[in-house]
C-alpha cells in the first residue's frame, strides 16, 4: 500500500518540537520545584497564574462609580502581544482561534494532478500551488485562512480551509480555477479557408464545412500580464478587466498586434473563449478583455489572474461547508457541560477529600488558567473535537491527585506522621502518574502524526483532539503534582 | 481486605458474554460505516417551516435526485445521505427545494470521493496497530516483564473489542454511525485502558518486592488498595463526558458517547480482568515451564 515516508509541514513539525520542548519544561520546572522551598514556590505559582490570567481575560467593559473621585470607566482584557524587541515589532493576535466546525466554513481538499510531472518535481508542484491559492485566498479577502499539503501514497493533496465563507460557490470557484489565461490569433488553415471564400473561385463542395483548428497559440499567456484590475466599459458601463503587461509581455503584445492588425485576437481562460476582438491598432503595454462579465464574475478573474495560473490542475476529493449558527450552538453548549462538569468533580473531591480536596479544586483552576494561556499563545485552533479533549483532560487532571491522596490516607492510616504520609505520598505516587500519563500521550502521538507519515490520519478534527489532550495532559502533570503539593505544604495542618 | 480473586470466574464469564454478545452483533448486525469511510454526501439543514417527509421524498423522486437515507424527528431539521454530490448538482437542487418548501438554512454539508474512504480505512488499521505496539513496548519496558505486558494488552483489546460492539448494537437501534472520531474514540480507548492497569500492576510489583508473599496475596493487596483510586478517578471523567453527552452539541454526540463506555470498560478491565488474568497466565506459563 502507502509508502512510508518522512514527509512533513513545518507548522505540524513546528507544533510537535513545541510539545516536545514544554514537555521538557515541564521536567525541568518539576525538578526545579522538588527542591525549591515552598514559599518562593507559592510565589511563584501566584506569578503563573495571573500572568495567565491576564492573557485569559476576555474583553470586558467596567464602569463602577464609587463616587466623584475615583471611577473605573474603562475596557479590560482581550490583551494581545505587541511589543518591540531589538527594534523589530513583534505582535500577535491573542485571541481563541476559533476551527471551522465551530466558526463555520468551508473545507474543500484537492487533489492536483501531478502525473505529468517527474517525481521529484511533484513535491515543489504541489508547495507552489500552495502559495499560489493562499495568494488568491489573499486577494479574495478571507480572514485566518488555513491552507496546508499533504501526502497520502500517490496522491498530492491540498487542505485549504476558510472560515466564515458564505458564498461557496464563488469561493469554489476563485481556488479551484486553473485560470490558464491564454491569447490566441486565428490558425493559417482559417485564414487560407477566409481567403478562398472572398474569392470564391473553388467549387461549393470545398467551401462546405472547415474542419481545422480555428484559434492557435500566439506564445502570449496570463504570465505576460503584470497587474489587472477591474474597469467598466465607458460607453455600456459594463465590468471589464483591465490590464498592464509586463515588459517583455508589452514587446511580444506588440509585435503580435503588428502582425495580425485588422484579425481577431481571441482571449480564452482555461480552454474556454472568453472574447475576440478585432485588432483596431498595434496595442503595447496595456489592454482589457470584455466578456459578459458579472462585476463579482471580474473581480474573481483579476484574483484569479493576479495570482496567476494554477501549476497543476486540481479535482475536488472533499468538501465540507459549515453554517455558522450551528457552531455558535455548539460553543454554548459545550462550555455549559464544561462548567457543569468541572463544578462536579471540584464538588465530588471536596466532599470525598475534604481540604486535601478543596486544596485540589484550587490546582484544577490555576491547570484551567494555564491551558487556556498555551491555547491563545500557541495558538491552539479549537475545534470541537478539541473542546472535548480540553473538557476531558481536566477528568483527568485530578487523577494524580486522586493517586497521590490515596497514598497520603493510606500512610496516615498506618500512623505514619502527616509530614513523612505527605512526602511518601507525593513520592510514591509521582512513578504511578508518570507511568499512567505516557501511555495517553503514546496515543496523542499517533493521533496527532507530527511527521506527517502518509499511513496514518491527516485529519484537523482529530489532530485538535490529540494536541489538546497531550497538551492537557502534561498541564496537569505540572499542577496536580507541583501547585498541589506545595498547597498542602502551605495551606494543609492536621 | 476484601477478597477480590475469590470471584475470579464471575468477571471472567462477565467478561465472556459481553464478548460473545459484541462479536454475534458484529458478525450479524455489523458497523454502520458513514460516510468518511464509503465516500458520499451528508447534508443537514432546516425548514423555516415544517415539511413532513413524504412530501420531501416525493419531491426528491420527481427531481430524480437519488439519496440513500433521509432522516429527521421534527419535520424541520433534515439530513440527507446520497451518493456524492457536485457542488453544480446541489445548488440547483438546493434552489428547487426552496422554490417549492420555502428557505433553507444550511447547517453542514460534507462530501467526500469514495477513495478517500479506503485510505481511512488503511489509516484506521495502522493506526491501531502502531498504538497497541507502542503501548507494548512501552510497558515491557516499564514492567520488566513480558506476563504484565500480556496481561494489560489482553485487557486493552478486550475493551475495544467490546466498545466496537457496543457500537454495532447501537447501530442497529439507533442507526449510529462509524467515523473518523469513532476512531479516535477507540484510540483514545486504548490508551485509557492500560492507564489503569498500569497503576495496578506497579502496585503489585511493589507489593511482590516489598512481602515476598504470594503472588495471589500481593494482586488481592494491591486490588484493595487501588480500587478506590480506580473508581475516583474514572467518576471524575465520567462526570465531564455525562455532561457533554446530555448538553453538547449534536456532531460530536456519538463521540463522546464513544469515550464514556470506553473509559467504563477500561476501570472494569483494568480491575476485573487485566489483573485476575495476571493469575492464571502466570499460572499456565509456570505449567509449562
Amino acid at each position: 500500500m502507502a509508502r512510508v515516508r518522512l514527509y512533513f509541514t513545518t507548522a505540524n513539525f513546528f507544533l510537535f518540537a513545541l510539545i516536545c520542548a514544554i514537555s521538557l519544561g515541564v521536567k525541568f520546572l518539576l525538578y526545579l520545584f522538588m527542591k525549591a522551598k515552598n514559599r518562593y514556590l507559592l510565589l511563584a505559582i501566584t506569578l503563573i497564574s495571573l500572568v495567565c490570567l491576564i492573557i485569559d481575560l476576555p474583553r470586558f467593559h467596567l464602569n463602577v462609580p464609587f463616587g466623584e473621585k475615583f471611577k473605573i470607566n474603562q475596557d479590560f482584557g482581550g490583551y494581545n502581544l505587541d511589543f518591540t524587541l531589538f527594534g523589530k515589532r513583534i505582535f500577535r493576535n491573542l485571541s481563541i482561534r476559533q476551527g471551522l466546525d465551530l466558526k463555520g466554513g468551508l473545507q474543500v481538499i484537492y487533489e492536483a494532478d501531478v502525473s505529468s510531472l517527474k517525481e521529484e518535481y511533484r513535491s515543489q508542484a504541489l508547495e507552489s500551488l500552495r502559495e499560489n491559492i493562499n495568494h488568491r485566498v489573499d486577494l479574495y479577502g478571507v480572514s485566518e485562512p488555513s491552507i496546508q499539503t499533504s501526502r497520502s501514497g500517490n496522491s498530492y493533496r491540498l487542505i485549504v480551509e476558510l472560515p466564515g465563507v458564505e458564498d461557496i460557490d464563488r469561493a469554489l470557484e476563485m481556488i479551484g480555477q486553473t485560470a490558464n489565461l491564454e491569447f490566441k490569433r486565428q490558425s493559417q488553415e482559417l485564414l487560407d479557408y477566409q481567403e478562398k471564400l472572398s474569392n470564391q473561385s473553388e467549387t461549393q463542395e470545398e467551401l462546405l464545412g472547415f474542419s481545422g483548428e480555428y484559434f492557435v497559440d500566439s506564445g502570449l499567456t496570463g504570465a505576460d500580464l503584470a497587474k489587472s484590475v477591474v474597469s467598466f466599459d465607458q460607453q455600456t458601463g459594463k465590468p471589464e478587466v483591465g490590464f498592464e503587461m509586463t515588459p517583455s509581455g508589452g514587446q511580444k503584445l506588440e509585435a503580435l498586434t503588428k502582425e495580425i492588425q485588422g484579425q481577431p485576437l481571441a482571449i480564452f481562460l482555461d480552454g474556454q473563449i472568453l472574447s475576440a476582438p478585432v485588432v483596431q491598432a498595434v496595442i503595447k503595454d496595456q489592454g482589457r478583455i470584455t466578456g459578459n462579465f458579472s462585476l463579482q464574475e471580474a473581480k474573481d478573474l483579476v484574483i484569479q489572474l493576479n495570482a496567476g495560473a494554477l501549476p497543476v490542475p486540481v479535482t475536488k476529493i472533499s468538501q465540507q461547508n459549515i453554517g455558522a449558527t450551528l457552531g455558535g450552538d455548539s460553543v454554548e453548549r459545550s462550555l455549559a457541560a464544561g462548567v457543569i462538569g468541572l463544578s462536579l468533580v471540584a464538588f465530588f473531591m471536596f466532599v470525598y477529600y475534604g481540604r486535601l480536596g478543596f486544596l485540589a479544586d484550587i490546582g484544577l483552576l490555576v491547570y484551567g488558567l494555564i491551558t487556556l494561556a498555551l491555547y491563545k499563545l500557541i495558538p491552539v485552533t479549537v475545534t470541537l473535537a478539541g473542546m472535548t479533549g480540553f473538557i476531558l483532560s481536566i477528568g483527568m487532571a485530578v487523577d494524580s491527585n486522586i493517586l497521590i491522596f490515596e497514598r497520603i490516607r493510606e500512610e496516615l492510616a498506618k500512623e505514619t506522621p502527616l509530614n513523612m504520609a505527605l512526602k511518601l505520598g507525593f513520592g510514591r505516587g509521582w512513578d504511578d502518574i508518570k507511568d499512567a500519563n505516557v501511555c495517553t500521550l503514546i496515543a496523542c502521538f499517533v493521533l496527532f502524526n507530527p511527521f506527517d507519515w502518509s499511513f496514518l490520519n491527516t485529519s484537523g478534527l482529530v489532530r485538535g483532539f490529540a494536541l489538546t489532550l497531550a497538551l492537557g495532559v502534561l498541564v496537569s502533570l505540572f499542577t496536580g503534582v507541583v501547585v498541589t503539593r506545595t498547597l498542602v505544604r502551605v495551606f494543609y495542618r492536621k | 481486605m476484601i477478597n477480590f480473586l475469590r470471584l475470579k470466574w464471575v468477571y471472567f464469564s462477565v467478561s465472556a458474554a459481553l464478548l460473545v454478545l459484541s462479536a454475534y452483533s458484529l458478525f450479524f448486525n455489523r458497523l454502520k460505516p458513514s460516510i468518511d469511510f464509503t465516500g458520499g454526501s451528508f447534508w443537514e439543514f432546516r425548514f423555516s417551516q415544517e415539511v413532513t417527509k413524504e412530501d420531501l421524498t416525493a419531491f426528491f423522486n420527481d427531481y430524480g435526485f437519488a439519496f440513500n437515507q433521509l432522516k429527521s424527528n421534527d419535520g424541520f431539521l433534515y439530513v440527507v445521505s446520497a451518493p456524492p454530490l457536485e457542488q453544480s448538482d446541489k445548488q440547483p437542487l438546493q434552489l428547487a427545494i426552496e422554490e417549492k418548501f420555502g428557505q433553507i438554512q444550511e447547517h453542514r454539508f460534507e462530501t467526500l470521493g469514495p477513495n478517500v474512504g479506503k485510505e481511512l480505512l488503511f489509516k484506521t488499521v495502522t493506526a491501531v496497530c502502531s498504538t497497541t505496539i507502542l503501548i507494548l513496548f512501552y510497558l515491557a519496558w516499564r514492567l520488566k516483564n513480558l506476563l504484565y505486558g500480556l496481561g494489560a494488552i489482553l485487557g486493552m483489546l478486550h475493551d475495544s473489542f467490546i466498545l466496537l460492539g457496543v457500537f454495532s448494537w447501537l447501530g442497529k437501534f439507533w442507526g449510529v454511525q462509524i467515523d473518523t472520531l469513532f476512531v479516535t474514540a477507540v484510540l483514545t480507548t486504548l490508551s485509557f485502558s492500560v492507564h489503569d492497569t498500569v497503576v495496578i500492576y506497579n502496585s503489585v510489583q511493589e507489593e511482590v518486592k516489598k512481602s515476598g508473599g504470594s503472588l495471589i496475596d500481593s494482586i488481592n493487596f494491591a486490588l484493595n488498595r487501588t480500587i478506590i483510586r480506580s473508581i475516583n478517578n474514572s467518576l471524575t471523567i465520567i462526570f465531564m463526558l455525562l455532561a457533554l453527552v446530555l448538553l453538547g452539541g449534536g456532531t460530536i454526540r456519538w463521540f463522546v458517547v464513544a469515550l464514556l463506555v470506553g473509559t467504563i470498560l477500561g476501570t472494569y478491565s483494568s480491575t476485573f480482568l487485566a489483573t485476575p488474568l495476571l493469575l492464571e497466565l502466570n499460572k499456565i506459563f509456570k505449567l509449562k515451564k
